[in-house]
């Protein structure tokens, strides 16, 4: 176990332990905050995997921008203050779900584990490396992302704008 | 030095408890979370490689960036089309039977 090994054992505990509240907790809102927790735990990975642009970024895009939609979004369909019980699953759907999510991550992990081997050396890749591979190897990637982005903001005001319609009585 | 058992179980987790939480939720909003939880999965993924120092063209610090940017214009347009949903049937219950063409 090197001082390494040590930290991302930790970020990633903070990670696993804000997913599974995230996704079992009864308050909707809580829900949402629990993935902030999880998500700077996963930042906090990035950092110590020497990635420190997509951990920042990821921080300033998922937990800056994405929660703060769902957070509105919750607002806007009117959940309700304290546990969602008007959502509440059954006990059968819950065990079925989680056979399902412990059968995938057996299965990934299963498959992941053999590749792991023995301990590696950390190779850095500078911010600088990848700005220059950012615009020159991947630049025509990176400007169809602008267009991506244009077209989702299109979409979403277009589909907004789907008038009310009338319930026949 | 760092060895790698530890990010890939973290990605395993991290999408296990993804498509767990997809498989729950009956509120479309909260879909999302799960989602959100996959995603991140695959962007330890490619962060390992670079770690690794298996990646070419820097990809396991780009290819994410794309991810990221991607998950994040997928989130407008669910979002968009939920609080239309919402407006239209004023719910966003997931198992609420279709309604009849009529």
């Amino acid at each position: 176990m090197t001082a390494l090994d040590t930290a991302f054992a930790a970020t990633g505990l903070v990670a696993v332990a804000g997913g599974l509240l995230a996704v079992t907790t009864r308050h909707v809102v809580h829900a949402a905050l629990w993935l902030v927790v999880a998500l700077l735990g996963v930042a906090g990975s990035l950092l110590v995997l020497g990635a420190e642009l997509v951990a920042l970024v990821l921080v300033l895009v998922y937990v800056g921008a994405v929660v703060v939609l769902v957070l509105f979004a919750l607002m806007l369909t009117r959940a309700p203050i304290g546990p969602d019980l008007e959502h509440a699953v059954g006990p059968w759907r819950t065990v079925g779900a989680a056979l399902l999510g412990g059968a995938v991550a057996v299965l990934l992990g299963s498959v992941l584990l053999p590749l792991a081997g023995d301990p590696v050396e950390r190779s850095d890749v500078t911010s600088t490396q990848v700005a220059g591979r950012l615009f020159g190897t991947w630049v025509w990637p990176f400007e169809l992302l602008s267009l991506l982005l244009l077209v989702a903001l299109v979409a979403a005001l277009a589909v907004s704008r789907i008038p009310r319609e009338e319930v026949p009585s | 030095m760092i060895h790698l058992a530890g990010p890939y179980l973290l990605a395993a987790a991290l999408v296990g408890l993804g498509v767990f939480g997809v498989t729950v939720r009956r509120n479309a909003v909260l879909l999302l979370v799960g989602v959100e939880l996959v995603l991140s999965g695959a962007l330890v993924l490619l962060v390992t490689t670079q770690a690794a120092g298996a990646d070419r063209w820097a990809a396991g610090s780009v290819l994410p960036l794309f991810v990221i940017t991607i998950a994040a214009a997928e989130t407008v347009v669910a979002l968009a089309i939920i609080l239309t949903a919402f407006r239209q049937r004023s719910r966003v219950d997931l198992d609420e039977p279709s309604r009849a063409a009529p």
